[in-house]
C-alpha cells in the first residue's frame, strides 16, 4: 500500500510537470465531444430542393408548399428547365427536383391520376433514402386532401382511412441523432484518452532506464501497475465527469437513469481502457510505438465497432463477432440504457459484468507481463 | 551470527540465444568487503549483477545474496539489496527530494525513519541546500551521487553498483570511492562493476571478467604479484592478463 501510493504520488507529478499531456488529457475530450456531438449529426433535414413547376395552377402550388411548410426541405429556388434542376444537383446547390408537368393540374380537378417527378442526388444514399421517405409522406398525405375534396364535392361525405397508425417513438422521442452519438461519444473519447495516456506510462521508464531500478525495489508489478493506474484514474474520471456534465448542459442529452450506475460503469471501464494502454506499453517498451498502438487499438473499434454509430446487430458476423471483445461495445449499451432508457441493473447487469472481466483479464496481462524478468 | 558470505555465485551461466554472456562463473564475496567486477564492455558483468539482482534469471547455475537465492527468491532478495543501474535511474522531471521521497516509498522505510534517511542522503549527495532543484539539471557528479543515496535509503546489507563512475570526472569519481569506502565501514557490503582497471585498487578484492569468464581474482597486491613487476598499474596487469588469455585461447584453436 505503501509502494502503491509512492508511485501514484510520482506518476501524479509527471503528470503536472508535462503539460502537454496534461492538456490533452483535459482539453482533447471536450474537443471531441464538441466536434463529433454538432459535426456528426445523422439528423436529415433541411433538405435543399429545387422546384420545376410547368404547371403553374394553383393545384401544382398546393403542392409544393408542402414541400415549402415542411421542415425536412428547404426551397433554394424554381427553375424553368431540366437543364437548370440538373446543373443544381450536379453542383450540391439542391439534393432533390420536384417536377410538376404541364396539366398536372387540369388532371387533378378532372379527377385523374396526375403523375410528378422526384429527382435526388443519390450520392448519399443515406440521405436520399431519407429525403426519399419525406418525399412521400408529403405527397401522400397531398394526395390523401385531394381525395377528401374530391368526396365532399362529389357529395360523399369524407371518409377517414381505414388505417390509423398511432406512433410513439420511446426514448428519443424526436429521434435526435445527438441523444445517441452524445452518450456513445462518451465512451469512444474514455477510451482514446485512456489507452493514449498511460500507452506512454511504462515505455517511458524503459527508455529512461528508471524500470530497471524500479524492479530491482521490492515494488510487486500488482502495485507498481495499481499506482500508476490510481493516478490515470483520477485524470480520466474528471474527464467523464466533463463529458457527462456536456453532454446534458451543452446538447442538452436527457439522462434518465442512476447517476450511480453511470459512474460506477464508466469506472470499471475506465479501469480496463487504462490497463490496456499500460498492456501496450509494458509489451513494446517504446513510447512511440506504444502510442500509436494505443490510438490505432482504442480509436477504431471504439469508433466502429461499439454501436456507436453503426448498429452492432446489422453487422456482417465477423464484424459483429470481433465487437463483442470490444469493452466499449458494453460500455455504449450502458450509456445508452442509463441516459436514454433510464434502465438499471436489472437489464445491463451482463454488460457491467462483462466490462469488469475485461478489465481483470487485462489487470491480470499486464501484471503477469511486468513480471517477466527483463531480457 | 554466522558470518555467511554476502553474495555466494556457483558455477553461473547465462546464455542468449547461441551468445553465453556469463560462462560458468563462481566467486564468493565476503560481508563488508568491497568487491570489484572488472573487465571491458561486453565482458559480462552487467549480466552477472542482474541476475545477481533478480532481474534477470540465470540459464544454470546458482547465485546466492545474504542467504537468498537470486532465481527462486527474487522477491527476498530485492527487500535485501540495493541497486544502481548504469543510467543513474532517477526521474529528471521529479526534484531531489521528490526522487529521495519516491524511492523511500518504493523500499518501503519505514514512516519514522524516512527524514533521516532522507537529510543522510541529501548529506552524502551534498545537496543539502538544493533539495528543491530539477534532478534533470543536476551535473553528473551530484546525480550519481543522488542515486546512490536513493538506492541505499532502506540501508541494504549488499548494494550492487553496475558501472557507478562512467562518464563522470576523475575528482567525483574519487569522491565517489570515499562513498563507497564508508559503506563498507558501516558493514554494508559493495558488489561493483567498472571498465575503469585503475579503480581495482579502492577495492578489497577484484574479479577480472573477460567473454564471460573470470580469468583472475584476488586482492589487488596479489594480482600484481603475479606479474613479479613491482611498477606495474593495475592497468598493465589487466591488459598483460587478456592478452595471455587471448594467446592460450588461440593455442587451443591451432
Amino acid at each position: 500500500m505503501r509502494r502503491t501510493r509512492a508511485i501514484a504520488r510520482k506518476e501524479l507529478l509527471h503528470i503536472a510537470r508535462d503539460p502537454r499531456s496534461l492538456i490533452m488529457a483535459l482539453a482533447l475530450p471536450m474537443v471531441m465531444l464538441v466536434m463529433f456531438g454538432y459535426a456528426l449529426s445523422l439528423d436529415v433535414d433541411q433538405i435543399p430542393a429545387v422546384i420545376y413547376d410547368q404547371d403553374g395552377t394553383a393545384e401544382s402550388r398546393a403542392l409544393w408548399d408542402g414541400f415549402r411548410g415542411s421542415r425536412y426541405f428547404t426551397i433554394v429556388r424554381h427553375v424553368d428547365g431540366y437543364a437548370q434542376a440538373e446543373s443544381d444537383l450536379e453542383r450540391g446547390a439542391a439534393l432533390a427536383a420536384l417536377v410538376i408537368p404541364r396539366g398536372f393540374g387540369a388532371k387533378l380537378v378532372a379527377g385523374e391520376r396526375a403523375p410528378v417527378q422526384l429527382i435526388l442526388d443519390g450520392t448519399d444514399s443515406n440521405t436520399a433514402s431519407i429525403a426519399l421517405s419525406y418525399a412521400r409522406g408529403l405527397i401522400l398525405a397531398h394526395s390523401g386532401r385531394v381525395q377528401t375534396e374530391w368526396r365532399l364535392r362529389s357529395g360523399a361525405g369524407e371518409v377517414p382511412p381505414p388505417v390509423d397508425a398511432q406512433i410513439r417513438v420511446a426514448y428519443n422521442s424526436e429521434l435526435k441523432s445527438k441523444n445517441y452519438i452524445v452518450p456513445g461519444l462518451i465512451a469512444v473519447i474514455l477510451m482514446i484518452i485512456a489507452a493514449l495516456l498511460t500507452s506512454l506510462a511504462i515505455a517511458r521508464e524503459w527508455e529512461n532506464g528508471t524500470m530497471e531500478e524500479l524492479l530491482s525495489t521490492p515494488v510487486r508489478p500488482a502495485e507498481l501497475v495499481l499506482g500508476k493506474l490510481s493516478a490515470y484514474f483520477l485524470l480520466g474520471a474528471v474527464d467523464m465527469v466533463t463529458a457527462v456534465l456536456a453532454g446534458v448542459v451543452i446538447f442538452g442529452v436527457p439522462m434518465r437513469g442512476s447517476t450511480w450506475l453511470l459512474f460506477l460503469s464508466g469506472g470499471v471501464f475506465l479501469f480496463g481502457a487504462l490497463c490496456w494502454g499500460l498492456l501496450l506499453s509494458a509489451i513494446t517498451r517504446n513510447q512511440l510505438q506504444a502510442y500509436q498502438l494505443g490510438l490505432l487499438s482504442s480509436f477504431l473499434p471504439a469508433f466502429l465497432l461499439s454501436g456507436f454509430v453503426y448498429a452492432v446487430d446489422s453487422m456482417p458476423l465477423l464484424p459483429r463477432a470481433v465487437s463483442a471483445a470490444v469493452p466499449a461495445r458494453y460500455f455504449v449499451s450502458l450509456l445508452k440504457g442509463v441516459f436514454l432508457k433510464g434502465v438499471g441493473l436489472e437489464v445491463l447487469a451482463v454488460e457491467l459484468g462483462l466490462l469488469a472481466v475485461y478489465a481483470l483479464v487485462v489487470f491480470a496481462l499486464v501484471t503477469r507481463k511486468l513480471r517477466e524478468k527483463i531480457a | 551470527m554466522r558470518a555467511e558470505p554476502a553474495v555466494v555465485i556457483e558455477n553461473l551461466v547465462k546464455r542468449f540465444g547461441s551468445f553465453v554472456a556469463v560462462d560458468h562463473v563462481s566467486l564468493e564475496v565476503a560481508r563488508g568487503e568491497i568487491f570489484g567486477f572488472l573487465g571491458p564492455n561486453g565482458a559480462g558483468k552487467s549480466t552477472t549483477i542482474r541476475i545477481l539482482c533478480g532481474l534477470l534469471a540465470p540459464t544454470s547455475g546458482r547465485a546466492v545474496v545474504q542467504g537468498f537465492d537470486a532465481g527462486s527468491q527474487p522477491e527476498l532478495v530485492k527487500a535485501h539489496i540495493g541497486y544502481m543501474s548504469q543510467r543513474f535511474s532517477l526521474y529528471n522531471d521529479l526534484t531531489v527530494e521528490e526522487n529521495i521521497e519516491f524511492f523511500s516509498g518504493v523500499y518501503g522505510v519505514a514512516p519514522e525513519r524516512r527524514e533521516d534517511r532522507k537529510a543522510y542522503a541529501l548529506r552524502m549527495a551534498g545537496l543539502e541546500g538544493h533539495r528543491g532543484v530539477m534532478t534533470g539539471l543536476l551535473a553528473g557528479g551530484w546525480k550519481q551521487r543522488l542515486a546512490l543515496g536513493c538506492a541505499i535509503l532502506h540501508e541494504p546489507p549488499v548494494i550492487f553498483l553496475d558501472e557507478p563512475t562512467s562518464g563522470v570526472d576523475p575528482v567525483a569519481r574519487r569522491a565517489f570511492w570515499d562513498l563507497i569506502h564508508d559503506l563498507s565501514d558501516a558493514g554494508q557490503t559493495v558488489f561493483v562493476t567498472t571498465h575503469h582497471m585503475d579503480e581495482a585498487e579502492y577495492c578489497h578484492r577484484a574479479a577480472l571478467m573477460y567473454r564471460g569468464r573470470v580469468i583472475a581474482l584476488g586482492a589487488p597486491a596479489e594480482l600484481k604479484a603475479e606479474l613479479k613487476d613491482d611498477a606495474a598499474t593495475m592497468e598493465d596487469v589487466f591488459v598483460r592478463l587478456i592478452e595471455r588469455e587471448n594467446a592460450a585461447d588461440t593455442g587451443h584453436r591451432a
